[in-house]
């Protein structure tokens, strides 16, 4: 059963992101980014992640592409006849770097795959939830990075507002 | 129970997709959406190995890929605009200043 739901989702998921390759429609593209963004919400949920598929979901369909639709519809862009001219190196590189990642990790199969971690370090997951897991982590060890990432969203903020507006330091040269 | 080489190799199928939009589209909105599906796929391999290895901190790091994201998304779409307007095109071989 759970390999079934494995095989599902990432069916889709490969399908939907060489789709998003693919398609010459940008919005068609981002349509079956949305729909990969769904699967790999689906694959958390097998992964007992439920917290990190939710946030998939909300930030990731929710606002993100909807953000890439609403630039796709205000430049109301004619769709490209054809690929980039190195088309055929990217390809290349494509296909070479794959048969390697194949290779070596048929080579990984060989050997049974056993846990590395021992047992005994395993979390009470079952007395505690996810959220509440993910929650403690964050506020003791991952502090520091939970408060850079905010001030990574600060500098994002001001610096698309700085970017986007048209004339921001022409004011005071213009009055 | 599925062996962690399977969700290995469809995160790095899914990589090696956007690697690949990243360099055959014109585009730069699929661009934009290529690093998106790499991301994603370094995403998959964070929970992926959360899960096997019973800890949470990849959740945690899948959390701060996702501020990253989002932040990228932000600045990259103002940058888009910005380009639109100077030369109304998103084509990438259109900008080509910086070029040596």
């Amino acid at each position: 059963m759970a390999q079934l739901f494995f095989f599902y989702f990432a069916g889709i998921i490969v399908l939907t992101s060489i789709l998003v390759v693919a398609l010459r429609n940008p919005v068609y593209s981002a349509l079956s980014l949305l729909i990969m963004f769904f699967h790999v919400a689906g694959l958390y949920v097998t992964l007992h992640a439920e917290f990190v598929a939710a946030v998939q979901i909300i930030v990731y369909a929710g606002a993100i592409l909807v953000l890439y639709l609403f630039v796709v519809m205000l430049l109301n862009l004619k769709h490209e006849d054809r690929y980039h001219a190195q088309f055929p190196v990217g390809a290349l590189l494509g296909v070479t770097i794959l048969t390697e990642v194949v290779l070596l990790l048929l080579q990984q199969h060989g050997d049974p795959g056993t846990p590395v971690a021992p047992p005994d370090t395993v979390p009470p997951a079952a007395a505690i939830g996810n959220t509440e897991a993910i929650g403690e982590a964050l506020y003791s060890t991952y502090v520091f990075p939970f408060e850079v990432a905010s001030l990574i969203l600060l500098v994002a903020m001001i610096g698309a507002i700085v970017l986007a507006k048209r004339d921001l330091f022409d004011v005071n040269r213009k009055a | 129970m599925i062996p962690i080489s399977y969700y290995v190799t469809l995160s790095a199928i899914v990589f090696i997709t956007g690697v690949v939009g990243v360099l055959i589209r014109r585009n730069i909105i699929i661009i934009l959406l290529s690093i998106e599906l790499m991301l994603n796929a370094t995403n998959i391999n964070f929970v992926a190995f959360s899960n096997h290895f019973h800890n949470v901190a990849g959740q945690v790091f899948v959390f701060f890929a996702l501020t990253v994201a989002a932040a990228e998304v932000a600045v990259g779409l103002a940058i888009i605009i910005a380009l639109y307007r100077s030369k109304s095109s998103i084509n990438v071989d259109e900008f080509q200043l910086m070029k040596w």
